[in-house]
């Protein structure tokens, strides 16, 4: 696989040494010249020094064979998104990842139609949310494509569906329950699983219905 | 008639104050609050401090009303970002974008983003002086 990288930085390079070893091409592209000159004694002619949003920087750097895939992993979120903007729509790469370095921008991202996307951020404040237990509801993943997320759920001693049947229970529209960890067992969710206190329970469901799934598994 | 000019630079500034004396309602963005003296003493009109990408600071500059936006920081990239959130995101009809890559403009403006490229005005003005020097030293050699 063709790979091209755009950011040198600590994420970018790291990359790039990992898709060497596994084999890869890879042309990484580096905007400050300091940084550049210190990857090029690693690596050599597959490092090219300037901005990856200017076109002719990255066709210098191979981004007409196309690529088979573009990272756009700069410090910067609108060089990011120029950079795939340029890469699907004026080059064809047929596949692109984004880094988002800021949350408050995953909109703009979205918005625009680049996907997918990885934030650090919002990753570890999910994983913060997992180990912090006043969390209750948990998201595990989001399917932007689907238009669905994966929340987890702990079910407590005082919450109105401990001891009932997940067929009584009254889901909001656009919400369903996956599975149930009881212990380290667990078991997927049918009409007759009964939910107890102390369950771990997975539900997909639309964005946006998380309030509504509460209110049924949590609040009396 | 409402405009926002996100960015108060030389360019952005001079815009606001023009579009102010033409009648319009106008509200200048900039991140440094200091930029505000690019707009004269008395500013009547509105200044927000904020970064474009903030849509709680387009909030609250009225992007929801607004009639035209003139984006015009000194950051291609974040122009054209910023850019294509206003006029997608909250679909202000005229929506400008400074871009001083000439190349980039271009991809843009095809997409449907109306960008302006000062580069490339000044490239073919610049050119346009030499031209007419030329001309004028030929027609002094005719004679």
């Amino acid at each position: 696989m063709y790979v091209l990288v755009a950011g040198g930085g600590k994420v970018g390079a790291n990359l790039g040494r990992l898709l060497l070893r596994a084999k890869h091409e890879v042309t990484l592209i580096e905007q400050r010249s300091d940084r550049f000159m210190q990857l090029e004694e690693e690596f050599e002619h597959a490092v090219h020094n300037g901005d990856a949003t200017e076109l002719h920087v990255l066709e210098r750097a191979g981004i007409q064979r196309p690529p088979d895939l573009v990272l756009a992993v700069t410090g910067d979120d609108e060089d990011n998104v120029v950079i795939c903007q340029l890469a699907k729509e004026k080059y064809d790469v047929p596949k692109v990842i984004a880094r988002v370095n800021d949350p408050r921008n995953q909109a703009h991202f979205d918005l625009l139609g680049i996907a997918p996307t990885v934030c650090a951020t919002s990753n570890i404040l999910a994983l913060i949310e997992h180990e912090v237990p006043e969390h209750d509801l948990i998201h595990l993943l989001e399917l932007r494509g689907e238009n669905l997320e994966i929340v987890e759920v702990h079910i407590a001693a005082d919450s109105p569906v401990a001891g009932h049947r997940v067929e009584t229970l009254r889901l909001p529209d656009g919400a369903r329950l996956i599975s149930v960890m009881r212990g380290s067992e667990s078991e997927i969710a049918v009409g007759s699983t009964e939910l107890r206190a102390g369950d771990q329970v997975l539900a997909i469901l639309q964005p946006g219905k998380e309030d509504e799934l509460r209110r049924v598994l949590l609040k009396a | 008639m409402k405009a926002i000019v996100i960015g108060c630079g030389r360019v952005g500034s001079s815009i606001a104050k023009q579009l102010l004396r033409e009648g319009w309602d106008v509200t200048a963005i900039d991140e440094r609050e200091e930029a505000l003296s690019r707009l004269g003493e008395h500013w009547p009109g509105t200044f927000v401090v904020g970064h474009g990408m903030d849509v709680d600071v387009l909030r609250e500059a009225g992007v929801e009303h607004a009639d035209a936006v003139v984006v015009a920081t000194d950051g291609d990239n974040t122009n054209l970002v910023v850019g294509q959130v206003v006029q997608k995101r909250f679909d202000v009809g005229c929506v400008v974008v400074r871009v001083l890559d000439p190349a980039r403009a271009k991809f843009y403006e095809e997409r449907g983003l109306r960008t302006v490229s000062p580069t490339s005005t000044a490239i073919e003005v610049l050119t346009d002086v030499v031209r007419s020097c030329m001309v004028g030293a030929s027609e002094e050699v005719a004679h």
